[in-house]
């Protein structure tokens, strides 16, 4: 019986992984082909970076990806916090209902509603094109939230709740308890709720495909034109560059976690120890 | 005091709630509007039932009812999949499980096109496969283009998103549960029936929401692996919206598969106790 699940395991890791490796084998291709491989070449990489046009959808997508994740993060960490002080049960599982929904929602209806809303814009103001950097930055930060305030939540929830009127009773002032108490407590769930946000920024195609227009294009557009010509291998080479920047951002944020979650374990041990000590002075 | 800086607190989130209702609840208003409305040549808008009534028509019934169909032998065939899968990973070392949980989880990170775009470079005429065949003297198949590329293409993609909820609900049995069954006499068939799966259906239920909703949504997985001869709502969507500039059928389109996704959900939820789901 083990056996048998371990063999369907590999077959469905094959399944999940196949199409991935071929992608990143025929990156190294040296002919001009997709399926014909014949030996190991870096001319695809080389002209990726020769070519300006993918050098500025590389940077559009960066600084995209960096801008939204950051302002997703600090909108996203306000809100957890005041969130989780809310008195009113009504309106804290209305907000969390409202900001959970583009998580739920199909990324096609969250991308065309707020492409409807930018059009109306457009006919309200009379404007010619409204579409382009600041309508997909918003788009983008509108999808990060909900991952933030999901990452950042647990943080609050966890910390111990007299940390910071401790820190009030030792004479801070409360925006002073704020970034020098809580802020670090919860600084592992801030900073996997970025680098997430970030992922997500890097990776979507959809919502952004609804909400840009021609001169500013993301990676995954840029990709999606490509397809739609004849293709070679260089679409590879740009898809195995984002699957790896993409697979270290995930590392590093497993390390960091791997991290914190130590960093607290010793805490407690230390913790332990003390009281240990106390005891048996006693 | 107290008052004053819970208060401080709560505004910390306004901003957020502002951008929610700006940008999240507005455009959902917006679509029921151009839903409802349709342009007259002046430009200006007036309230119309016809843009739902068109739905009915041959060009957009047959196409929900198809991309319901696929949705639904697609989640099928992910929770096949997915369920033994599941079972395999909680059964091994916990040690091993993170890791190989982050195996399954990583295509997710992928971006769609390119795992779409892949499976297609492997089942073309001229792919991997079909050059296999051709080497050891088979003929070449028609692997795209066909309603099993579709399915295959819509089952890749969301596989991860069904494992993952059953997978974590399948690790919180308590082992002993699994004990006591064969102490009370049940082999490995009827432990299974009678006591993992009954614990395990709100991760099922979690799983065939979210292979379900992308599934029926989809519009870049049609038209790649079914080479444009299979269009599904979104596919139909999209065209309307950047094809056409129709931005009112468009919506009317959005508005209708939402409310098909809230049916489902809220079908869904009666059959499930717990909250929601499991999340990444």
């Amino acid at each position: 019986m083990k056996t048998v699940s371990r063999i369907y395991m590999v077959l469905i890791f094959i399944f999940l992984y196949a199409p991935l490796l071929t992608m990143v084998l025929f990156s190294f291709n040296e002919a001009n082909s997709l399926s014909v491989f014949t030996g190991f070449s870096l001319q695809w990489y080389r002209d990726l970076f020769g070519n300006e046009e993918v050098l500025e959808v590389l940077s559009n997508t960066l600084i995209l990806a960096a801008l939204s994740s950051v302002i997703a993060t600090v909108i996203g960490t306000a809100a957890a916090v005041g969130i989780e002080k809310m008195r009113s049960r009504w309106l804290k599982s209305a907000v969390t209902t409202v900001s959970n929904m583009p998580m739920m929602n199909p990324d096609i209806v969250t991308g065309i509603s707020m492409a409807l809303l930018f059009v109306f814009a457009m006919k309200l103001f009379g404007m010619d094109s409204i579409f382009g950097f600041p309508t997909v930055l918003i788009a983008h930060v509108t999808f990060n939230l909900p991952y933030v305030i999901l990452s950042v939540t647990p943080k609050i929830r966890q910390m111990d709740r007299y940390l910071p009127e401790a820190a009030l009773d030792l004479g801070c002032t409360p925006l002073q308890s704020f970034f020098k108490v809580e802020l670090p407590a919860i600084m592992p769930g801030v900073l996997s709720g970025l680098l997430m946000a970030f992922t997500l920024s890097l990776d979507d195609f959809v919502i952004s495909y609804f909400n840009t227009e021609g001169d500013f294009q993301t990676l995954p557009i840029y990709i999606f034109g490509m397809t739609k010509r004849t293709v070679t291998p260089d679409i590879y080479s740009l898809s195995t560059l984002l699957f790896v920047s993409v697979l270290l951002l995930l590392i590093l944020s497993n390390v960091m976690q791997g991290y914190a979650e130590r960093k607290e374990q010793r805490k407690i041990a230390a913790q332990a120890g003390v009281r240990r000590k106390r005891k048996g002075a006693k | 005091m107290n008052k004053k800086r819970s208060f401080l607190r709560t505004a910390a989130a306004y901003p957020h709630m502002l951008w929610s209702l700006l940008f999240i609840v507005v455009p959902l208003l917006f679509v029921l509007y151009y839903a409802l409305t349709v342009e007259n040549p002046d430009g200006s808008f007036s309230f119309s039932f016809s843009n739902i009534t068109a739905l009915g028509s041959e060009s957009y019934f047959p196409v929900f009812i198809r991309s319901i169909c696929f949705a639904v032998v697609a989640t099928l065939i992910c929770l096949l999949l997915a369920y033994p899968l599941a079972y395999a990973l909680s059964q091994c070392k916990v040690s091993s499980q993170r890791m190989l949980i982050m195996l399954v989880m990583l295509p997710m990170w992928m971006n769609l096109l390119i795992r779409t775009y892949s499976w297609m470079n492997i089942l073309e005429t001229n792919g991997v496969i079909n050059n296999f065949f051709a080497s050891i003297g088979l003929p070449r198949m028609q692997l795209l283009g066909n309603a099993g590329a579709v399915i295959l293409g819509m089952v890749y993609n969301f596989l991860p998103y069904m494992v993952l909820p059953i997978y974590t609900v399948m690790s919180k049995i308590d082992r002993r549960y699994i004990e006591a069954a064969a102490d009370l006499g049940c082999n490995g068939w009827q432990t299974m029936l009678r006591v993992i799966l009954p614990l395990s259906a709100s991760g099922v239920i979690s799983g065939i929401t979210m292979v379900f909703v992308p599934s029926v949504s989809t519009f870049y997985i049609s038209q790649k692996m079914g080479n444009g001869r299979f269009e599904m709502i979104g596919d139909t969507i999209e065209r309307q919206f950047m094809s056409n500039y129709d931005y009112h059928m468009g919506a009317t389109l959005s508005l209708v598969l939402m409310v098909l996704i809230i049916v489902c959900l809220a079908v869904m939820n009666r059959f499930g106790d717990e909250d929601g789901g499991v999340l990444v």
